[in-house]
């Protein structure tokens, strides 16, 4: 099964695991099949029209899914899958 | 770069001798540092590791923009200072710091935020820009202001346990322009969603390693050694020892010089990321003085600290905790019937928290703590330990 990495800022919502397999064809899949799994994920994933965010990167292996076929990428049983967030620093506000 | 013919000291020869040996570096490489003028914005946590890198590899100028003083949180991973600088100016202490590392280098520092109105003017005295700052308006500020005047943004950002590094508009020997910040990430989060900085922290030698990534990359780019590492995207986790590093290209679509742009001059970043919004609602404030003069009196009222469990251990208030990201789910503990006052660490994430509570569920009867535990700390409670 395709393996998904979730970054340091969003395992508090994957009951702090940093890796996953999840049964999924697409990267379509893959994002329902983890908002499904783990619903506090969604609104940091997915926009109101259940669009990726645009602070939010998906990696297919070294490459970035706009790169490929978007959210209908096709993935391999062995697809490392990374979420890269934006990430800006230690401040407290 | 100018064409100047750079010449070394005695003294400076023995002193980059072991750059100047390695065969694919040599003279000419260690020249290009001595001629070359780069921007440090922050003198942070990845700015202090940067600094004393550029300055001891001789980086001919050195330009430091930092408008904050040193605070003794920040001497967990701040190696440019010690606690005889607590209280003084970043950019002083940093400027004293590197001469005594490297006389022979010119350091010019500027006391001050750097914004929208600044950055062109102290930019065009530069080569480079390395981005080593804390937040998202300043990231976009910087990335925008090197798109539009040309020049190299070498960028490191850190966040609890994960470090990026990336070389953004880099044009390389062939005159091809690599991709920049808003190719990667076209818009901010919004506030209040991760991964929003505002209930980070972050391990301290974990900016030393990103920000020596980040001085490593300015080298290269001044140099022209090696590979710069525009078009990819380094990352790293701390806790997993796992690094990363992604393929990434330009965006027809990006605003700055996309097919499109749309943006062709420096705007307004802290509306941009949505910051302004939540100061400018209609959010009621309470002074930290009302508030104990509340309590004195014995009104009645709820209070809330929307901070994290971490920092409520460090220092609170008696507020009832219901972290900022968990207010949707604790609806219930808020009351209706009474005055409630929210505070967090500063007043920025209680702000946020009472725009939701009354956008989002109607309540009209919460106010804002102005200033946060700190103005708490400050003027009524020194005694409270202060993060």
């Amino acid at each position: 099964m395709p393996t998904i990495i979730i970054p340091t800022p969003l395992r508090k919502f994957t009951n702090n695991n940093s890796r996953l397999e999840l049964n999924a064809n697409t990267i379509q899949d893959l994002v329902n099949e983890l908002t499904l799994n783990f619903p506090d994920l969604k609104k940091h994933l997915l926009d109101e029209k259940g669009n990726l965010r645009s602070f939010i990167n998906i990696f297919v292996g070294n490459d970035d899914i706009r790169n490929l076929q978007q959210e209908q990428t096709v993935l391999k049983k062995d697809a490392i899958i990374s979420i890269i967030p934006a990430i800006a620093g230690g401040t407290s506000i | 770069m100018t064409n100047q013919i750079i010449q070394f000291s005695k003294d400076e020869l023995a002193r980059y001798n072991r750059h100047i040996i390695i065969p694919d570096f040599g003279i000419e490489a260690q020249s290009k540092l001595k001629a070359s003028k780069v921007l440090v914005v922050g003198s942070g946590g990845l700015g202090s590791p940067l600094l004393l890198y550029l300055a001891a590899a001789g980086v001919g100028t050195l330009g430091i923009v930092d408008f904050d003083v040193v605070d003794d949180s920040n001497l967990h991973r701040q190696v440019l200072f010690g606690i005889e600088d607590v209280g003084k100016p970043k950019v002083d202490a940093a400027k004293r710091r590197l001469e005594s590392l490297n006389p022979y280098i010119q350091i010019k520092t500027y006391n001050t935020r750097i914004t929208s109105s600044n950055i062109l003017e102290i930019l065009s005295e530069y080569d480079v820009v390395a981005d080593g700052t804390d937040n998202f308006p300043t990231r976009y500020l910087v990335n925008d202001a090197a798109v539009l005047t040309g020049k190299t943004n070498v960028y490191a950002s850190i966040f609890q346990f994960e470090g990026q590094v990336a070389v953004f508009n880099y044009r390389n020997a062939q005159g091809e322009l690599g991709p920049n910040y808003r190719d990667l990430y076209p818009t901010p989060p919004p506030p209040g969603l991760v991964p929003n900085c505002a209930e980070a922290g972050v391990l301290g030698v974990l900016p030393g390693i990103i920000g020596s990534l980040q001085g490593l990359e300015v080298i290269k780019v001044i140099t022209g050694i090696g590979e710069p590492l525009s078009g990819r995207f380094f990352t790293f986790d701390a806790l997993s020892f796992e690094t990363r590093t992604f393929n990434i290209s330009r965006n027809p679509a990006n605003p700055l010089n996309g097919i499109n742009p749309t943006i062709h001059s420096l705007i307004d970043y802290e509306a941009f990321c949505g910051l302004k919004l939540a100061e400018e609602s209609l959010v009621n404030e309470i002074s930290v003085k009302e508030l104990f003069s509340w309590q004195k009196s014995g009104e009645d009222f709820q209070l809330i600290d929307v901070r994290e469990p971490h920092e409520y251990e460090i220092a609170n208030i008696g507020g009832e905790l219901i972290p900022l990201a968990t207010i949707e789910n604790s609806i219930e503990k808020i009351d209706r019937s009474k005055k409630v006052v929210v505070h967090c660490k500063m007043g920025g994430r209680s702000a946020k928290a009472i725009k939701q509570l009354q956008e989002q569920f109607g309540f009209v009867n919460v106010y804002n703590l102005k200033g946060g535990i700190i103005a708490w700390i400050d003027e009524v409670q020194p005694e409270l330990k202060k993060y």
